[in-house]
């Protein structure tokens, strides 16, 4: 039980860093912050219109895929697989 | 016959030949493989099928033409609806499917430990998913119309025809199988003209890099600056910075789709299929890499689009087109009445401005964006007819999987989990048939005579599902003490509250003239329009959830253990069948 606890608020901690991220690039970047980062250019892209057309699905991406390996890793440290 | 039509209805028929193909195959023969697959679906095979199941008409037809006329203001769409599967991939997806069960309500059953909890979510589930099928249905039956020129209404038959055979003989498996065929036809068709387009206007074949390159012209010009040049010039707003209402507008749309994504019965679902908890995780991965690659096309497309309208009306400033020498393209899609013009100052020549008493460009339906884009560019006539296939492909397999979440709700969560307990697994196997089977002909019906709310209604679909299930299942999983009576407040004060909003705004029940505050902008709240309400939605469900919690006795013992249980992998089952 204890150790199911300690699983679950490591747990909690990873899905708490990813939503910050999540919230960062997509609702930070893409939306509230979009004016200031258009004053930065990505080639042809305005970076806050990149943000919100492009790479907050990337980063959308690489979150999924980073969650999904750490929390294997927590299977295991945990055995609960 | 003409050239185009002949590979049109090979593209059509045959990609219709395969899935009947895959139908016979895979044919469900137990409640477990006609709801869930019998979980032995891979992460990589749900994946795709996820993709082909969420990714609709709407997706595949409509959304890059949002996009060419909003600019980023469409980036809401883009957005919300790949940000959902982040909440779907962590907060919602693993314990579900460790739960172990078939069905939204039935998760939201067991967990609230009541029955009125569970019918509250079959209703949310039923309202939401039938009028995401209305859209679907005159999906079909549009794509058959524009391009095989058959009738709307046999059109649809032969759509209703399709779906039937694979969705009553192999419920959730002969769906998956035929959804991950429907998925490799729809990005073809989605990403091949993308391609073409691509490389012609910027010489940059990859269309998520073409939109940020400069010019094949040999202006050395970005496709963006030229394009918010050439769109400024005629009074439109800039399009990399068009906002769409404000910016609490677009947090809070933005918001909205993605929680709504998540709480989607028809998504959440699939996820039911695979055979564990890492592989649950796994295919929200999966999925969005397959939803990625149609969602970073689209903007290309919608900016590429719009561009080559423009430039093909007013091909240099002040060298407007004459209606006399209009492209091909241009008269089929009038005899559409997708497209109008209406020579205003007379002089022959076409005039597309932003200025209404100027604008010679009446009517530019946003659909005709993605549908008419191959030919705008002059690509080869197979390209148009994978279009074809492929909208069809987006309609087909989302309409399949809503079928799936209103058939199980009635036959396995009303009829056996309520009414009558003790049906035979046979019995309910035949009965989940019928019920698909009479959805099939409800949808149908709807599609031939589509309510005069159907365009409100996609929006109404995520503004539910945001506002009474996406609160329900986090507070269920992430909430040991939550209790039913709290779950059940929370659900109705968050599905009232959005549907007020929606109708006060919108008319009751979409009928004209009922709105008691006027669809006008001033009159919104905070600005905030009844598309991005759910978000509003979902934090009343979880307040008025956490007061009634204070206010009356929290869960039980069992219910705290059911939750310790669900939120670990260990000792899962290997598939749902405990029925």
């Amino acid at each position: 039980m204890e150790n199911n606890n300690t699983y679950w608020q490591e747990n909690l901690r990873l899905i708490l860093i990813c939503l910050v991220i999540w919230f960062i690039v997509s609702f930070g970047f893409g939306i509230l912050l979009v004016d200031e980062l258009n004053t930065i250019r990505l080639g042809g892209y305005k970076l806050g219109f990149w943000f919100a057309q492009q790479g907050s699905i990337y980063a959308f991406l690489g979150l999924i895929f980073w969650y999904s390996k750490k929390m294997n890793d927590l299977d295991k440290k945990y055995d609960v697989e | 016959m003409d050239e185009l039509k002949l590979y049109t209805y090979i593209a059509v028929f045959g990609t219709f030949g395969l899935y009947f193909a895959i139908a016979i195959w895979a044919r469900a023969g137990s409640t477990s493989e006609f709801y869930a697959a019998g979980g032995g679906i891979t992460p990589l095979q749900n994946g795709m099928a996820i993709g082909a199941d969420w990714m609709s008409a709407a997706s595949f037809i409509s959304m890059a033409g949002l996009i060419a006329f909003l600019g980023y203001g469409g980036s809401v769409f883009l957005m919300g609806w790949t940000g959902g599967y982040v909440l779907l991939a962590m907060c919602l997806a693993p314990y579900m499917r460790k739960h172990g069960k078939f069905t939204v309500p039935e998760f939201v059953g067991d967990r609230f430990y009541s029955k009125t909890a569970r019918i509250v979510t079959i209703v949310c589930l039923i309202i939401a998913s039938v009028t995401y099928i209305i859209g679907q249905m005159k999906g079909v039956g549009v794509a058959f119309s524009r391009f095989l020129e058959v009738e709307y209404d046999t059109g649809l038959y032969i759509g209703m025809g399709v779906v039937f055979f694979y969705a009553v003989l192999g419920g959730m498996k002969g769906i998956t199988y035929t959804q991950i065929a429907q998925y490799i036809v729809l990005i073809t068709a989605y990403t091949i003209p993308g391609i073409f387009i691509s490389f012609q206007l910027t010489g940059n074949p990859i269309p998520q890099l073409g939109l940020g390159s400069t010019l094949a012209d040999g202006s050395g010009v970005y496709l963006l600056d030229k394009l918010d040049l050439v769109v400024t010039d005629l009074g439109f707003k800039e399009y990399t910075t068009a906002k769409m209402g404000g910016t609490l507008n677009m947090f809070a749309y933005t918001l909205s789709l993605m929680i709504g994504t998540a709480g989607l019965p028809h998504v959440i679902m699939r996820f039911f299929t695979v055979p564990s908890v890492k592989a649950a995780r796994a295919s929200a991965g999966y999925a969005l890499i397959f939803i990625a690659l149609l969602y970073t096309v689209a903007p290309a497309v919608g900016a590429m689009a719009r561009y080559n309208l423009m430039n093909t009306i007013e091909p240099s400033a002040g060298q407007n087109l004459e209606y006399e020498q209009r492209p091909q393209w241009f008269k089929d899609w009038e005899k559409t009445g997708l497209l109008e013009f209406s020579d205003k100052n007379g002089d022959g020549k076409i005039q597309y401005s932003a200025d209404a008493t100027k604008n010679e460009m009446v009517k530019v339906d946003r659909d005709i964006m993605v549908l008419a884009n191959p030919s705008i560019a002059n690509l080869p006539n197979w390209v148009i007819a994978l279009v074809a296939a492929g909208g069809l492909a987006a309609a087909l397999s989302t309409a399949a999987g809503l079928l799936l979440a209103i058939s199980s709700s009635i036959s396995h969560d009303l009829l056996k989990g309520i009414l009558t307990p003790d049906m035979t697994e046979k019995t309910e196997l035949l009965t989940g048939r019928v019920v698909m089977s009479v959805s099939i002909l409800f949808a149908g019906y709807l599609g031939l005579n589509p309510p005069g709310f159907a365009a409100g209604t996609v929006a109404l679909a995520f503004g539910l599902a945001a506002s009474s299930i996406f609160p329900a299942l986090m507070m269920g999983i992430f909430s040991r003490s939550m209790n039913d009576k709290g779950a059940i407040a929370g659900m109705c004060a968050g599905l009232g509250v959005t549907m007020l909003y929606v109708f006060q705004h919108k008319g009751i029940m979409f009928i004209p003239g009922t709105s008691f505050l006027g669809d006008m902008q001033a009159d919104w709240f905070f600005g905030i329009s009844p598309n991005a309400f759910g978000a509003v939605g979902a934090i009343v469900n979880f307040a008025v959830a956490f007061i009634v919690l204070k206010m009356t006795q929290p869960a039980p013992q069992e219910i705290r253990d059911l939750v310790d249980n669900f939120r670990s992998p260990h000792g899962e089952v290997a598939a749902a069948q405990d029925h």
